[in-house]
């Protein structure tokens, strides 16, 4: 579903910093793949070169995604071609409610892809229903987005947005940041309820296992200067959590 | 805001960012036309204003609200040339002035609300809110002189002034004017300018949102607090679809 080829990525307009050097990572159908690495490594900057977001700049190497090249394509037409970017700080839009947002999104991605728009009772019920999979009350559906959410909230909020807009393939950047225990296990089974399928793809960056004892990833991959130097099985993310990642890496290197 | 027999000159402070070509075409008979609304007492009225439009344009209204009266005016200035709206308020005791202004649109031209607010009496509240959105080299401006006599303990007075400009060039003046001879009042003035917000249009690009329905649902957003106190869904939305219509034509 999702071919990356030596990617190579900067980051900042002025004095443009290499992050990204030489990343490769394909991830198929039905697969949810898992990315650790320390600090610095560049794993936002991967999601965020995926997203499209301004003031990254990719200077060499390929994305295919669903078939088509990802550069090829603006921030919306990703998202309307399948993609889901969860934001490691979900954004507030004062003035916007979630359900005026979510429906208008989900109806720009659903015309795009010559698809019916939704009426508004339509998507009230469908609304309700992926809240009611996450815990989340409809209440907060109709408050401003992010707008006075809690970290934890914010969090659910997105993977709310996820199970509304259906996509094919996630990347979720550190989800699992600014949960407590309960909101993580909610969160977790949000993400295998919305995207464990044959059809779907995830890529979950992660710092801890904890996530991972719930979404159980089928391949972990190390990132490390902006490169993958390591890809295995659930195992790794085991080790990774008991020898930490300099020893990891030092047998990569050895 | 005396009837004027000759043209104002920036000198003249309610018109120091005026279009003063546009003023000229206009002439002396052009602007001296004003319109007396009175509320009486314990009544409540209200106004909505469409205002602006392809030749300079200058309304002119004095509204005089009675004791315990409330007098609401709500306008979209969205035309393409000079527009101006000069509302003079006059408050009996306990009165209220709500006031809820858009000013929208590119181009080249100055659209402004130009608004002043005696408060004679004691116990009387006025609230205003202007949003100015605008690109090219367009400006929107909100003169707001607020004039609280020695007589007119508790006073509440409040102007909130907020400027979104989509492009390099526009620009847009906020002058608010405290004139306050009571010791017993609370007057309070805001005013921000910036830009649209560069995280809010990624985030919702990436949730499947074009440019366009971004920039459409941001501005939505912003100008809607102009209509807050706009009791009137039909009236509201009437004011909104002006000011959105004129957005078609702005730049992302």
């Amino acid at each position: 579903m999702l071919k990356i080829t030596d990617l190579h990525a900067t980051v900042g307009e002025d004095n443009p910093k290499p992050i990204l050097k030489g990343l490769s990572l394909e991830v198929a159908a039905g697969e949810v793949h898992a990315i650790m690495g320390p600090n610095g490594a560049g794993k936002s900057t991967l999601a965020n070169v995926l997203g499209g977001k301004p003031g990254y700049d990719v200077t060499s190497g390929s994305v295919e995604f669903m078939g088509e090249d990802l550069f090829d394509l603006d921030p919306h037409e990703r998202a309307a071609t399948g993609l889901f970017l969860g934001f490691q700080y979900p954004v507030e839009i004062p003035g916007v409610s979630n359900v005026q947002f979510l429906r208008e999104a989900l109806n720009a991605q659903r015309k795009y892809r010559g698809e019916e728009a939704l009426s508004g009772g339509e998507f009230l019920k469908l609304a309700k229903e992926k809240a009611g999979l996450l815990k989340m009350d409809m209440e907060m559906l109709k408050r401003q987005v992010n707008v006075g959410f809690s970290g934890g909230e914010k969090k659910r909020a997105e993977m709310v947005q996820m199970g509304i807009l259906d996509p094919k393939f996630a990347v979720l950047d550190e989800t699992d940041s600014g949960l407590d225990i309960d909101a993580l296990r909610i969160v977790g089974e949000g993400i295998n309820s919305i995207m464990r399928d044959s059809g779907k793809g995830v890529l979950l960056i992660t710092h801890y296992q904890r996530l991972l004892d719930v979404v159980k990833p089928d391949r972990v991959s190390v990132l490390a200067d902006g490169r993958i130097v390591q890809t295995g099985g659930p195992d790794l993310a085991l080790r990774l959590e008991d020898e930490g990642y300099d020893a990891v890496m030092a047998e990569v290197a050895a | 805001m005396s009837d004027t027999a000759t043209l104002p000159t920036r000198r003249d402070e309610a018109w120091r960012y005026a279009d003063l070509g546009a003023i000229a075409k206009l002439g002396t008979a052009g602007i001296a036309e004003r319109q007396d609304i009175t509320v009486a007492v314990g009544e409540t009225k209200r106004i909505c204003l469409i205002v602006g439009g392809e030749v300079p344009d200058v309304t002119r209204i004095r509204l005089i609200v009675g004791d315990g009266a409330t007098g609401e005016v709500f306008a979209t200035s969205a035309g393409d040339d000079y527009t101006r709206l000069e509302i003079e308020v006059r408050l009996g005791k306990g009165a209220h002035f709500e006031f809820g202004g858009v000013t929208i649109g590119g181009g080249d031209a100055v659209r402004e609300f130009v608004t002043t607010t005696v408060h004679g009496e004691a116990d009387a509240t006025s609230n205003q809110t202007v949003r100015s959105v605008h690109w090219g080299q367009a400006t929107g401006n909100f003169l707001g002189e607020i004039k609280v006599a020695r007589d007119a303990q508790k006073t509440d007075a409040a102007q909130d002034f907020k400027g979104l400009l989509l492009e390099a060039g526009a620009s847009a003046n906020a002058v608010p004017q405290l004139e306050i001879f009571a010791d017993d009042v609370k007057c309070a003035h805001g005013a921000t300018v910036g830009q649209l917000d560069e995280a809010a249009r990624f985030y919702m690009a990436a949730r499947g949102l074009s440019p366009e329905l971004a920039q459409r649902l941001l501005v939505q957003a912003f100008i809607g607090d102009a209509f807050v106190g706009l009791d009137d869904e039909v009236e509201r939305e009437r004011l909104l679809n002006v000011a959105l219509s004129a957005l078609e034509s702005a730049k992302l």
